[in-house]
């Protein structure tokens, strides 16, 4: 437990610390400088909108995908259909690094420029299989009979879709958006073979792992970054449980 | 209300008729919602691992600096040059070493959550565990680096055990030591088990939990001490817990580039070869050839570990 949690807490104490060069423990002195000095870094600022607008676009691509192929899965039974969830593991299962460079090759191999798109399309690529994965166990949940009652009422697919499908699939929705956004803000090594020159704010911090400017300031925005994945997991863990009781 | 809002809607026929129009066709509602997703996952990813194949038999001309895209297989004779060998060698003896110590610090814990956590408990402890699976794998690798700093935290709490000579010692060690913690393979090595450890907890515990009561209540019935019970009963069936885990944690280790490039020294592991073929050389196809060798080796573990029984607890 200590050995699993305790790291974090060290992130959090150092950001406060006095001391900008050396890690040293324990820390001299406290101040909360740094997260003013942060606030007026435009680097860290480009990271991080660049980083949530990935986020964002990855886990509607994610979801929106992810769903759909959780509902073929669900409801037919077709050649192929385990290969289905195997293939859709497999950006996840594998390497990263596998990913990376295979996606890295294709952009060599058909010449198109590092772009927002490239680096979207990776993550949502990885994305989908949460998304995938929690709508599927939803679907498995709720059973079929409400659909059939709907649609033995006179609705027809749409509507049954909208006032039946919907609302009993939205938290899971929800949750598995929400985890694929924690899992795209904090991707990293995918990105890196997407990306080119562009910096997320993962890259942001390894760039600064390697030729640091203003050591405290990385500490900053580690901070930052446990807060903004952490909390949709957390909120995403409440989601499907108190749908499971 | 929602019959209400049902039956409001029933006054469109055209989108009535279209709707029973898609019912009636079972096949193209598959397609339709299969379609998506399916070529996403082919042309994409699918179409990516191809290119990454086909890219490795390309080469770099070294005198131009281009990419020559003409099927060779001299992009593999430079692959398997003793260095390259040797980089293969360590990361894998890194990756075996991870699994086998993430396996024994997971056991415990997973063997506690699955028989003696109350429910309550248990969620937490499910909780605590899914979150740095989840979460921030960089901010903990950089934790690390803080901590194993050489003015860090555990040099000073070393310090003020008066143990600063275990830690030396330690570190003149041949191949694992080096000038600090933070900078050796001992380092890179508690810092690659603290990041897989979860992988490897989930699966085993998961395992822990199919094994039936019944088998355990008939083994002490039987006379068997509870040590001998937990060898000849849980033991073996929570193995393929331990095998689903060591997927992942090998498959991580090998594929990793963040940690060795945080916490190591010059000697390189694949991923950072890869990133640096990549990164400054532009050569890909030597990159991609490079990251078929963590195919391969993560293909034969995979039907190892399918024939041990693995994919059931995964």
């Amino acid at each position: 437990m200590l050995f699993l949690h305790a790291p974090i807490a060290v992130i959090f104490l150092y950001a406060f610390t006095t001391d900008d060069a050396i890690f040293s423990f324990p820390p001299p002195g406290l101040t909360v400088d740094w997260f003013r000095v942060t606030l007026n870094r435009a680097d860290v600022w480009q990271a991080l909108g660049l980083s949530l607008r990935v986020a964002l676009v990855a886990t509607l691509v994610a979801i929106l995908l992810g769903t759909l192929a959780a509902a073929a899965v669900y409801r037919g039974k077709f050649f192929g259909r385990e290969a289905i969830s195997f293939a859709l593991v497999l950006p996840i299962a594998l390497p990263g690094i596998v990913s990376g460079i295979a996606l890295r090759s294709a952009i060599g191999i058909i010449n198109v420029p590092f772009s927002f798109w490239t680096i979207v399309i990776g993550h949502a690529t990885f994305c989908m299989v949460v998304v995938f994965n929690n709508v599927l166990a939803r679907f498995r949940r709720t059973g079929r009979s409400q659909i059939e009652a709907s649609m033995d009422l006179g609705g027809n697919p749409f509507q049954t879709f909208r006032y039946v499908v919907l609302p009993a699939i939205a938290t899971a929705l929800l949750a598995g958006g929400m985890l694929a956004f924690a899992l795209s803000f904090d991707e990293i090594v995918v990105t890196t073979f997407t990306a080119g020159q562009q910096q997320t704010l993962p890259i942001w911090m390894f760039s600064q792992l390697t030729k640091p400017r203003q050591r405290p300031v990385t500490n900053v925005v580690a901070v930052f970054v446990v807060a903004l994945t952490t909390i949709p997991i957390l909120l995403a863990n409440r989601l499907t449980e108190r749908t499971v009781e | 209300m929602q019959a209400t809002a049902l039956g409001a809607r029933l006054q469109r026929p055209a989108l009535h008729r279209l709707g029973t129009f898609i019912y009636l066709r079972p096949w193209l509602v598959l397609a339709l919602l299969l379609g998506p997703p399916l070529l996403w996952m082919v042309v994409i990813y699918l179409g990516s691992l191809a290119s990454l194949v086909v890219q490795s038999f390309y080469f770099l001309d070294p005198f131009t600096g281009q990419v020559i895209r003409k099927l060779t297989l001299s992009t593999y004779a430079d692959l398997l040059t003793p260095a390259n060998l040797e980089i293969f060698q360590r990361t894998a003896l890194m990756a075996a070493a991870v699994s086998i110590a993430a396996a024994i610090l997971a056991f415990p814990w997973a063997y506690y959550m699955a028989r003696y956590a109350s429910r309550r408990a248990k969620a937490a402890l499910y909780l605590a565990v899914l979150l740095p699976l989840w979460s921030s794998y960089l901010v903990r690798v950089y934790a690390w680096r803080l901590i194993l700093a050489k003015e860090g935290i555990v040099t000073w709490f070393l310090g003020a055990l008066h143990l600063e000579g275990v830690l030396d010692a330690v570190l003149r060690l041949p191949v694992i030591g080096g000038p600090s913690l933070s900078v050796s393979f001992l380092g890179m090595f508690i810092v690659f088990v603290y990041v897989w450890l979860p992988y490897m907890i989930l699966p085993i515990q998961a395992a822990l939990e199919r094994v039936p009561k019944s088998l355990l209540e008939a083994s002490g019935d039987l006379g068997a001490r509870p040590g001998r019970t937990f060898r000849h009963v849980t033991l073996p069936l929570a193995l393929p817990g331990v095998l689903a885990g060591s997927i992942f944690t090998f498959s991580l280790t090998l594929g990793d580039f963040v940690v060795p490039y945080s916490l190591g020294n010059s000697s390189y592991f694949i991923g950072q070869a890869v990133l640096s073929f990549t990164g400054t050389a532009f050569n890909i196809p030597l990159a991609a050839a490079f990251t078929v060798v963590p195919m391969v080796i993560m293909g034969f573990y995979l039907i190892g570990a399918r024939e041990l029984g693995a994919f059931e607890a995964l």
